[in-house]
């Protein structure tokens, strides 16, 4: 016992940060790391250096730890394996108890969590891969605000996914004119249209003009049409009392939903969520910036693990990830976010990316987004890997649409219904899937030219985060 | 969620199947064969997988000759109709509603049960589910109560067959406020137009039968099959007993056996006397004096597993047949 | 105009065997099926008028079929709608919902504003159909 508060240095392994022996209580919030040591580094040590680095540890032994039930606070390194086919990379799994974290709060569940140990220099490279929330502590957080049930029961729309668009040119449009975009897109079939992400206030058009010009083309589509219509308003602005401003306009102008970008920060979505629920009003999430730290496999954070952290904050909606546009996406790991997000209980599934089992104890689902680059081409693709419960966004699939965007987004919606009929006859979509189109196509001129300008495009790059998993040889004679 | 069980495949009817609106295709509606084509019947008969539920039903049901000799014909027919389809000599949708007649516990449900599995592998019937209903559950108490509750068993039957236990309380003409009429007018009309979805077979005791179908001309018409399920013998009642003994892994001691059948003999003269059913309560009161004989003789004599399942006379005399 | 509420309302009008079809899809996932008419289209009606109860314990779509019929003939010229209802936890909502009867004349709506301050306006859809009193909204003038 003296040793271990003798001043100076230890190993973090000898410091209680290593406990291979350790079993996780179902309190206890998880996490699956991904770190390459700097050669040298024993594996425990480092997992045993993460764990410490993201709880309780500093440098050197401090005597002022003996004044807290140190060994309750510390966090467990309590596994470490080895990724198969990779030199010197290693999964650490690491139990924090609940008493570290404050309740509800998104910020602070990140900060211990990324907040310190990313830059260690002892580690090579470091990627929170996973996390498990405890129910004890998912019910701290408000969660969606709405939710997909409930989110399908404001817009009366139920047994297909829904459709969107962002407004093009990303840039550059006044209010009157980008109101136009919008009518079009929706008095045509779409559901949703989208600002996008950098669409806040600029010189070229203000937001209280945008959002007055929008909700004039959102009724009027709903009108022509008899369904109800929406168009996601983009909040994001320098402040949260600018945010504050603009939601509570939004939500006089009667809009059905609003929006922020992930650059708001943890804490703003999270007032936002809360300001969501009270209001009643949609929250749309778009994942601005995440790119920077979840794309590569071996450093940052996993996209499975803002998505996690997203549901308990409340978002209702957020961009997951499309498989086949434009936009990274392996199949399976975006089956995995996708899970996250709408399951009521994952179990861990190493394909898809999953570590440990997760138990949201009936917190509301997030829909999930799908956006970038798919065109109704696509639409049996989509509606294979991505299901039923999920928005898929055609912006330049419908804005670009030759005989224009209200075909455009006639054309998605015939491609999507028709889709979603086939499938519950109990076709194969993934074998009769073009032959359905192009059926529907001799009755649609508007899907017709779809297929025709967009047919052959797709987006064939490798994934740059796949899972670990080796592909098994098939028995013998398959 | 979990994903459901797999449904058989949804087979359209002849008569509704259009093209579909994505030019998909409909369902496969074999080809009519050519004048000169001959067909091997008993080839037809084993792939349509008629041949395990008849010996099936042979084997797992004892007597019911008569009936058992109707199932046969029927399923013969039914065969027939359908190659006579395939070369276009269709005589319309077959009536396949039925009557079964006879006392209680001769084996009607589980016939009804056996037959809806045949019409169902024979492709008569979409989905060959069975659903039981009695009087109470066709007729309601007031006005308006009656047609939603009929339709509701008429729905939930739909692909399968719907057994109506003693039909006949149906029809009262004596209760001029009485709401089984309705419910009689609806399953006519069912019965005529749902020959294609549904199956309905009416039981009950034979001569209260005749008189509810003389009441209904309308019904009786539309019952094509009546058969008649007739009181075991003693014998039959014997090998009733013994396969639902070895069922429930027991057997008689030799003793027994006639024991058993004395038992039977006395008790098919007295009243209630229900068949197969009596014979199960029989055989249920026998192993609880069974227990009961094993846990008095207890401590004196450890018992073996042959013990436990052998059944002796005693477990019978005790009973009131005996000594009433 | 043609009312687009409903999973297949940009499709042709299913027939009845697209319909019968749809319902079995429904039947196998273990939902409930019930009919619903009304002469009030406006997208925020969430209450149509109920055809009977809804059908639990279906075996087979047939029952159904005849139950959509049986309203098409009492009230043709209405919205008619069948919905597919999942019970199951973490949903025990609508799963899949279509029309299969339309008015023979659909008018549609209006949208009316009403201007406020700072160029705010307030908008109603007004459905035409609500012109006329209960029971006369379709059908000959």
């Amino acid at each position: 016992m003296t040793e271990r508060w003798s001043a100076g240095v230890l190993h973090y392994a000898e410091m209680g940060y290593w406990q291979p022996d350790y079993v996780p209580k179902a309190s206890d919030v998880l996490a699956a790391f991904r770190i390459t040591p700097q050669p040298g580094v024993p594996p425990e040590e480092a997992g045993a250096a993460v764990a410490g680095e993201s709880s309780t540890a500093t440098w050197t032994v401090v005597w002022t730890d003996r004044l807290t039930d140190y060994e309750h606070y510390q966090a467990k390194c309590y596994s470490v394996e080895p990724v198969p086919g990779q030199e010197n990379q290693y999964i650490a799994r690491i139990a924090y108890d609940i008493d570290l974290f404050e309740e509800g709060s998104v910020a602070n569940l990140t900060s211990s969590i990324i907040g310190n140990v990313f830059g260690f220099k002892a580690l090579k490279a470091l990627r929170l891969e996973d996390m498990r929330i405890p129910p004890h502590y998912v019910k701290t957080f408000q969660g969606p605000a709405h939710g997909i049930v409930m989110e399908r029961e404001y817009l009366n729309k139920y047994g297909r996914p829904l459709l969107g668009a962002t407004v093009k040119p990303k840039l550059g449009l006044s209010a009157k004119n980008y109101g136009r975009v919008v009518y079009e897109a929706l008095r045509g079939g779409l559901d949703f249209t989208k600002d996008d992400e950098n669409i806040n206030s600029q010189p070229f058009m203000r937001w209280r003009d945008r959002f007055g010009h929008s909700m004039e083309a959102v009724n009027r589509a709903q009108a022509d049409t008899g369904e109800i219509k929406g168009h996601y308003l983009n909040v994001t602005a320098a402040t949260m009392e600018d945010m504050y401003e603009r939601a509570d306009f939004a939500a006089e102008l009667g809009s059905l939903v609003v929006m922020i970008d992930l650059t708001v920060g943890y804490t703003a979505i999270q007032s936002m969520a809360k300001w969501a629920r009270r209001n009643g009003v949609l929250l749309h999430l778009h994942r601005a910036g995440h790119g920077t730290y979840t794309r590569q496999k071996n450093h940052g954070v996993s996209f499975r693990v803002i998505a996690k952290w997203m549901r308990m904050a409340g978002v209702d909606h957020i961009h997951a990830g499309t498989v086949v546009g434009k936009l990274e996406g392996d199949p399976d790991m975006v089956a995995g976010y996708y899970d996250v997000l709408r399951c009521d209980k994952a179990e861990p599934d190493p394909r898809k990316g999953l570590y440990f089992e997760q138990d949201w104890a009936s917190m509301p689902g997030v829909m999930p987004v799908a956006s970038g680059g798919i065109h109704a081409g696509q639409m049996h693709l989509l509606l294979h890997h991505l299901g039923e419960d999920v928005i898929l966004q055609f912006g330049g699939g419908t804005i670009g649409h030759p005989m224009g965007i209200a075909a455009g987004a006639t054309a998605n919606r015939v491609a999507l219904e028709v889709m979603v009929k086939a499938r519950n006859e109990g076709r194969n979509l993934l074998a009769e899937g073009p032959d359905i189109l192009r059926a529907a196509a001799k009755r649609s001129p508007e899907l017709e030219m779809a297929l025709s300008t967009w047919g052959d495009v797709s987006f064939d790059f490798e994934s740059t985060d796949t899972p670990d998993v080796l592909p098994t040889p098939t028995s013998a004679g398959a | 969620m979990s994903e459901p069980a797999p449904r058989p495949p949804f087979a359209l009817p002849a008569r509704d199947r259009p093209a579909a609106a994505d030019g998909g295709q409909a369902p496969a509606v074999p080809e009519l064969l050519a004048d000169d084509v001959t067909v091997d019947l008993t080839a037809m008969r084993t792939s349509a997988g008629v041949d395990e539920i008849i010996e099936a039903l042979d084997r797992d049901l004892v007597g019911l000759r008569p009936v058992k000799d109707r199932i046969s014909e029927i399923a013969a027919l039914l065969l027939i109709d359908r190659v006579r389809a395939r070369f276009g000599l269709a005589a319309g949708p077959p009536s396949l509603h039925m009557s079964f007649t006879g006392n209680p516990g001769t084996g009607k449900t589980t016939v009804a049960l056996r037959m809806a599995t045949l019409l169902h592998r024979m492709g008569y019937l979409r989905r060959g589910h069975l659903v039981t209903v009695t009087r109470d559950d066709l007729v309601g108490q007031y006005i308006g109560h009656t047609a939603p509750k009929t339709k509701d068993v008429l729905n939930r039957a739909m692909g399968g067959v719907l057994f109506i236990d003693e039909a006949y309380y149906l029809y009262r003409p004596e209760n001029e406020r009485d709401y089984g009429q309705e419910a009689i007018e609806l399953l006519l009309q069912y019965m005529e137009n749902y020959r294609d979805d549904l199956v309905v077979i009416m039981a009950g005791y034979a001569d209260r039968m005749d008189t509810f179908f003389a009441s209904n001309p309308g019904m009786s018409s539309r019952i094509a099959h009546h058969l008649d399920f007739p009181d075991y013998s003693l014998d039959e009642l014997v090998a009733i007993g013994e396969l639902m003994l070895t069922e429930r892994r027991y057997r008689l001691s030799d003793e027994a056996q006639q024991t058993f059948r004395d038992y039977l003999a006395r008790r098919m003269t007295q009243p209630r006397f229900a068949n197969a059913r009596s014979v199960r309560n029989a055989l249920e009161r026998a192993r609880l004096r069974h227990a009961n004989r094993l846990l008095a003789a207890g401590g004196s004599t450890p018992s073996s597993k042959d013990d436990l399942m052998r059944l002796e006379p005693a477990d019978f005399l005790a009973s009131r047949v005996f000594t009433s | 105009m043609r009312i687009t509420q409903g999973t297949f309302s940009y499709l042709p009008d299913l027939t009845d065997a697209e319909i019968t079809s749809q319902l079995d899809y429904a039947i196998g996932q273990g939902w409930a099926l019930s009919v619903e008419f009304t002469d009030d289209p406006h997208p925020r009606n969430n209450y149509w008028d109920m055809w009977g109860l809804p059908m639990f314990g279906l075996a087979d779509p047939a029952g159904a079929l005849r139950e959509i019929n049986e309203c098409r003939q009492a009230y043709p010229d209405r919205y008619i709608k069948v919905s597919a209802y999942d019970a199951h936890r973490g949903r025990q909502t609508v799963a899949l919902s279509f029309l299969v009867n339309r008015p023979p004349h659909e008018p549609g709506f209006r949208l009316d504003r009403q201007e406020g301050a700072g160029r705010n306006i307030r908008y109603t859809t007004h459905s035409y159909a609500l012109d006329r009193p209960a029971g006369h909204r379709y059908g000959p003038q």
